[in-house]
């Protein structure tokens, strides 16, 4: 296997995914002649040609439009949104078209179309620049959301999400991109979507994390088996559709919870995960469900202030200790 | 531009036959009846709304009639159209059954969405007809897509984008005829100036009011449409039709038209006068249409009564479907959400 950069990795699946249909074609700002903002589509251009791999305008709620439309008489298109951030002037194209045309057409029109680009922090981008817009999303019914941590997660995700007859929202983390790690070189190498993964076995509590918290949790772990408590790390991989049941066997077996996420904690995905544990294994909790987030305010510039707003491993150690009571 | 200027019985009777040169009777009459079915189509849902059978928003596109009929009678059939949630006429001069659509109204399993859509959501993908859109100007860029789509794929498709002029306002519209003329897309924008949005006049919502010029801030070529005109709206479309099919350009059409009825079912009308509305009425595309059919003699007095009948039982006979028609399954609640259900979505199904 080798071991390349989760951009990288990305970039592998749009190619092998562009090389395998000819339906598929990839649009959204600097993706084509610039290489792509954060350089994933690098080369798609070269190889592929203009009709393929289009540079738009800036013009999100146009291209997010016109990629709905395309969708609907059967191409397959990717949107990549520089960052999602401005894939909020996007948003009525993505809710009140993407995610319902399936159903209010009867049936009649799908959208296989993916929407990807990276979300959350970055490096002092300051606050309009720095949102995690997952639940927001994850929010509406007809969409799907997926967040990969890894570089093999993020390729058999994003062809998978490619070959998704559905919107999917594909979350990348800017931090993440020069992250190595082993990825399979086969080309039918997918990874189903709604499928968490068990990152790290563990019995005495669990972390669930996703995005840039993988990396944490699984920091926290190593210090807290020093510590003498064993920690299972659940990424969920898909938001939604949620895989509650991996999350849950987990819960069954520790006891002991605790959600990490980079994102504010009100109405976030840690909260929606907190209820569903409460709902379907209140019995089998010896501590309250604990969260891990952001901090409630927007991204500040000043980089101590970034450091303090974002959490780490330290704060998820500590929550694991206070879930275990010590 | 003055459209309602009085012209000579005779001068006008030679025009009426000149702008019949070429088109055989059956399409003339073809296009006098599919306006006819929207009216007396549009007549009838106003008043089972008001009974009752029809619920939420019901937007009637009385008045309007020679602007989807011409429009649509100059593409083929696998040609694309999008519009508003003002849909009903397009649906059926698109190729829908009266039943389809009088079901959906509805909200009744034989609709044409299976009433998961109701009145602003018409669809038809045997028909190409791609809905019925509830967000003002929401459809623009899905239509561009659509037209972008069938170039992507080496077709000569070409897209109808029906639109009000209140939505021309809309950054979406902006956005979506940059990118048109820009990338070259054969999408045909027609925008259905019935001069008041809601309840707000052109005058009050527009800097410039002039719609077709605005064609000019994307090197986009642009027309001026009487919308009352049938036969004017299909030679004007055709026009577009030929330069997007030949030079896959796009093309803005302002039409002007106007809506005898209110902006909904809900709506109290106080924003204009009975006066004016009664004035527009004089040129009922119905009336201007088959005034010239009998100047000319394409159809006589008996022919437009006949027609008129048949018309109407078409219409009851739709009425009687829509209200036979079941409702639909509970379970139907949970289908159609993904059209790749997974993990849980797939047992919620």
């Amino acid at each position: 296997m080798a071991v390349i950069t989760m951009r990288d990795a990305l970039n592998q699946a749009l190619r092998e995914e562009l090389h395998r249909d000819g339906d598929v074609f990839l649009m959204g700002e600097e993706v084509a002649e610039y290489q792509g903002a954060y350089k994933v589509t690098k080369g798609l251009l070269q190889e592929f040609g203009p009709k393929r791999v289009i540079d738009t305008p800036i013009t999100e709620l146009g291209f997010a439009g016109l990629g709905v439309g395309a969708a609907m008489v059967g191409l397959r298109p990717i949107v990549e949104f520089m960052t999602f951030n401005f894939s909020i002037l996007a948003t009525d194209q993505i809710i009140n078209s993407a995610a319902k045309m399936l159903y209010m057409s009867g049936g009649q029109f799908k959208i296989p179309i993916v929407f990807r680009g990276p979300g959350g922090s970055a490096f002092q981008v300051s606050s309009q620049h720095s949102q995690a817009l997952e639940s927001w999303y994850a929010y509406f019914p007809g969409l799907k959301v997926v967040m990969p941590s890894t570089p093999a997660d993020a390729k058999g995700l994003l062809k998978s999400a490619i070959r998704d007859d559905d919107p999917v929202i594909f979350i990348e983390q800017e931090r993440m991109y020069g992250y190595k790690g082993e990825v399979p070189e086969d080309e039918d190498f997918i990874i189903p979507l709604g499928v968490a993964d068990v990152k790290r076995e563990g019995k005495d509590a669990t972390i669930v994390a996703r995005s840039l918290m993988v990396p944490a949790a699984l920091k926290a772990a190593e210090e807290l088996e020093k510590q003498g408590l064993s920690c299972e790390v659940i990424d969920p991989r898909t938001i939604r559709p949620l895989d509650i049941d991996t999350i849950i066997k987990s819960v069954k077996k520790t006891n002991r919870v605790v959600v990490a996420e980079e994102s504010h904690p009100f109405c976030g995905v840690a909260a929606e995960i907190s209820a569903e544990i409460t709902e379907r294994a209140f019995d089998y909790l010896d501590a309250p469900v604990r969260r891990v987030s952001g901090i409630d305010v927007p991204m500040p510039y000043a980089k101590n202030l970034e450091n303090l707003a974002i959490p780490g491993f330290a704060q998820i150690v500590e929550a694991v200790r206070e879930v275990a009571y010590l | 531009m003055d459209v309602t200027a009085d012209r000579s019985t005779g001068a006008r009777k030679s025009e009426q036959k000149a702008r019949l040169q070429g088109l055989d009777r059956e399409t003339l009459i073809g296009l006098y009846y599919q306006m006819l079915l929207c009216r007396r189509f549009e007549e009838k849902s106003a008043e089972s709304y008001s009974a009752g059978k029809i619920g939420g928003f019901c937007h009637l596109y009385i008045g309007q009639e020679a602007v989807a009929v011409g429009a649509i009678s100059a593409i083929r059939s696998d040609d694309y159209v999008l519009t508003s949630y003002r849909d009903h006429a397009h649906a059926l001069a698109k190729g829908m059954s009266p039943e389809s659509v009088m079901a959906e109204l509805y909200g009744k399993a034989g609709g044409c969405s299976g009433g998961k859509g109701g009145s602003m959501h018409m669809f038809d993908k045997d028909v190409n007809f791609l809905g019925g859109h509830a967000i003002v100007g929401g459809q623009i860029p899905l239509a561009t897509g659509v037209a972008f789509a069938s170039k992507y794929q080496g077709t000569d498709k070409v897209t109808l984008c029906f639109f009000g002029e209140a939505a021309v306002n809309q950054g979406a519209f902006h956005e979506s005829l940059n990118m048109a003329q820009l990338w070259k897309l054969p999408c045909i924008y027609i925008c259905e100036n019935n001069q008041y949005g809601m309840g707000t006049s052109l005058e009050r919502a527009m800097s410039l009011q002039d719609i077709s010029q605005k064609a000019c801030a994307y090197e986009i070529a642009g027309e001026f449409v009487d919308g009352m005109d049938v036969l004017a709206v299909r030679e004007a479309t055709g026009r577009a039709v030929e330069r997007a099919r030949q030079q896959s350009l796009p093309t803005l059409l302002e039409v002007r038209t106007y809506r005898f009825m209110g902006h909904s079912m809900s709506d109290p009308g106080k924003y204009r006068t009975r006066a004016e509305i009664e004035k527009h009425q004089e040129r009922d595309p119905l009336k201007l249409f088959s005034e010239t059919l009998k100047e000319t003699e394409t159809m006589s007095e008996n022919e437009f009564a006949e027609m008129d009948k048949k018309v109407r039982a078409e219409v009851a006979e739709a009425l009687r479907f829509a209200d036979e028609s079941p409702e639909p399954d509970p379970e139907e609640l949970y289908t159609n959400v993904y059209a790749n259900p997974i993990g849980r979505n797939a047992a919620d199904e």
